[in-house]
């Protein structure tokens, strides 16, 4: 059950880190830039919110299974393609809550860093600073979306002992032979998990300071 | 208040042989295709303050963005000490340093955010923290050095921005609105510690505000914004004297506006108005905008209409008990409507063809027998008034 456990938290972790990667860079670039298609590039973010685990699950299978373009790769029923199709999932989740945070910093922040003498990497920075809890909460919620799901790590896991079980998959094993059991203490060990997740989702949420003289919001209304 | 009005900072600096501090030229600069500014000239002399002065959306804001280069203007250069600076050259920037509005300090300590700018331009740790220390003083906040900034008032916050910027020496401080977020109590000994720590840290500054207040207790000269451009520009007590403009009248202690229409010009320049009430007022012509590169209008011939400004100060009275004829120019028959204690004067409200406010002493109200309904004749010499185009 450890080892089980460990891989859910590996796979996981890792299609976090990955989705980080990925997402946090596309939800700075959204969020801050200004191009054409900004619109659709924040509509097709939100839209990955729900993607559904198993349409990516089917997608990442006709993709590594042999017949497919990478099919020479066998990593079909593998931790990495299982690490593949979570972090698919969790990009979106990171992109869409980091555009959100480093929106919510108003962008005269930029502006303020700059007047000082910062560079312009140096007054981003700065302003990715300010919006760190945002950029926290992105992580602990994209962690949050793959460690609870089930498709996606089913289809191209293939749910194999030793090793490509993971925590949701040993759930739906074990309640299909009517080990009640073992399923609930591996239920409970993924509840702890999801509660862990959301404490520090709610301690980050807290963790907001007010600067009550300084610019509400990223508008400047007065011209 | 202070040193500010000083007698020697008058001239435009453009004589010095070494030229003006900073030197904007022909500054231009739209936003989607509304023209916001347009500036001939604005010069800044080493050791000056320069106020800003204009209502809101007069271009207060992009002026302040164009001179800390951090837009392009469309057109026009920028000169600090002769040499052309160009937006989004850091070294460049590197040299000037700028105070917001509604300043942002950065999460952590205050002399986390004191120190952001030296950071950013390699200063070692050890003289960084000496010279934090050093900012902060001036500014009277050194106790707050390790303070979160989320535990600051608005005044706090306002000072640690300040002493963020000045701790960089800049050559050239700009500083949006200081007093914007300010409870007025505390505005006076804001100004002067902020003239002080200015005076003393940086090379001049210019202080963009809508506040005349802010303007004329600081700065050397006033520069008046208005639509994006430099109305007029003068030392506080030239612009008080001789405002050209109805917004710097109104900064000035002449809000009452009387409006008229220009019947004829004297040979000698004076302006024969006549008044909505049908009074007729003799007043000196618009004053000209001073400086060249300031934009005033044309001096209105006969038709034109105009403002007339006066101050109460400057209305006199006579106990009122012969009925003036009205083609006396600049005397005519009112009667009190109110009396109102103004600190140690009287204000008088005056109903008449000419609705005006006079401000007395005690004195002169009581030995005119100024009760509301008591008829007097209203007096405004023609050297008091100041007119404007309409």
């Amino acid at each position: 059950m450890l080892e089980i456990l460990w891989r859910s938290l590996a796979v996981s972790g890792t299609a976090v880190l990955l989705g980080v990667l990925v997402g946090l860079p596309v939800g700075v670039a959204v969020g801050l830039g200004r191009f054409r298609g900004r619109q659709l590039a924040v509509a097709l973010i939100h839209t990955g919110f729900a993607l559904p685990p198993v349409v990516v699950g089917l997608l990442v299978y006709m993709v590594l299974s042999r017949a497919g373009p990478a099919g020479h790769l066998e990593l079909l029923f593998s931790a990495p393609a299982m690490v593949l199709a979570q972090t698919l999932l969790a990009a979106p989740y990171v992109a869409g809550i980091t555009l959100a945070a480093v929106q919510s910093v108003p962008t005269d922040v930029r502006l303020q860093a700059r007047a000082l003498g910062a560079s312009s990497g140096r007054a981003l920075w700065a302003h990715l600073r300010e919006a760190r809890l945002g950029l926290g909460a992105a992580v602990v919620a994209g962690f949050g979306a793959v460690i609870s799901e089930v498709g996606a790590v089913m289809l191209v896991g293939g749910n194999i002992r030793g090793e490509t079980r993971v925590l949701t998959t040993a759930i739906v094993l074990e309640t299909r032979r009517g080990n009640f059991a073992l399923a609930l203490a591996l239920g409970f060990l993924l509840l702890a998990i999801a509660f862990a997740v959301n404490l520090a989702l709610t301690r980050i949420q807290q963790g907001g300071r007010h600067q009550p003289w300084a610019a509400a919001s990223s508008e400047r209304p007065w011209a | 208040m202070s040193a500010g009005g000083g007698p020697a900072r008058t001239g435009t600096g453009a004589e010095r042989p070494d030229g003006p501090l900073l030197r904007a030229e022909e500054l231009r600069h739209s936003y989607g295709g509304r023209t916001v500014l347009d500036l001939e000239l604005l010069e800044v002399a080493a050791g000056e303050i320069v106020a800003v002065l204009g209502p809101n959306g007069a271009g207060k804001s992009t002026l302040f963005r164009l001179l800390l280069l951090l837009e392009a203007p469309d057109r026009g250069r920028i000169l600090l000490g002769g040499r052309p600076l160009r937006s989004g050259d850091t070294a460049a920037r590197r040299r000037l340093a700028g105070v917001f509005q509604r300043p942002w300090l950065f999460s952590g300590s205050v002399a986390m955010n004191v120190a952001f700018g030296l950071r950013a331009r390699g200063v070692g740790a050890a003289e960084r923290r000496a010279r934090v220390a050093e900012a902060l003083g001036w500014l009277g906040v050194a106790e707050l050095a390790e303070a979160p900034v989320h535990t600051l008032s608005g005044g706090e916050a306002q000072r640690v921005a300040l002493a963020r910027a000045l701790v960089l020496r800049p050559e050239l401080l700009l500083l949006d609105e200081p007093t914007a977020g300010l409870d007025i109590a505390v505005r006076r000994s804001f100004r002067e510690d902020v003239e002080r720590a200015v005076r003393a840290h940086a090379g001049g500054a210019v202080l963009i505000t809508h506040d005349a207040a802010d303007a004329f207790a600081v700065a050397d000269r006033v520069a008046v914004l208005e639509e994006g451009r430099l109305t007029q520009m003068g030392t506080p007590a030239a612009l008080a004297a001789a405002p050209a403009s109805t917004f710097v009248a109104a900064f000035t202690g002449q809000e009452l506006l009387l409006h008229g229409t220009v019947e004829t010009v004297d040979p000698d320049g004076l302006l024969r108005v006549l008044t909505s009430g049908g009074v007729r007022l003799l007043a000196p012509p618009p004053a000209a905008a001073e400086p060249p590169g300031t934009h005033a209008a044309e001096p209105p011939g006969a038709g034109a209409a105009v403002h007339v400004a006066y101050r109460p100060e400057d209305v006199a009275l006579a106990a009122g008990h012969e009925e003036a004829p009205s083609s006396v120019v600049n005397r005519f028959p009112v009667r009190v409507a109110a009396v109102t204690p103004a600190g140690p004067l009287v204000r008088v409200r005056l109903e008449g063809p000419l609705p005006l406010v006079a401000l007395l002493t005690r004195q002169s109200a009581e030995r005119l027998a100024l009760v509301p309904g008591a008829p007097a004749e209203a007096r405004l010499k023609a050297a008091a008034l100041r007119t404007f185009p309409a």
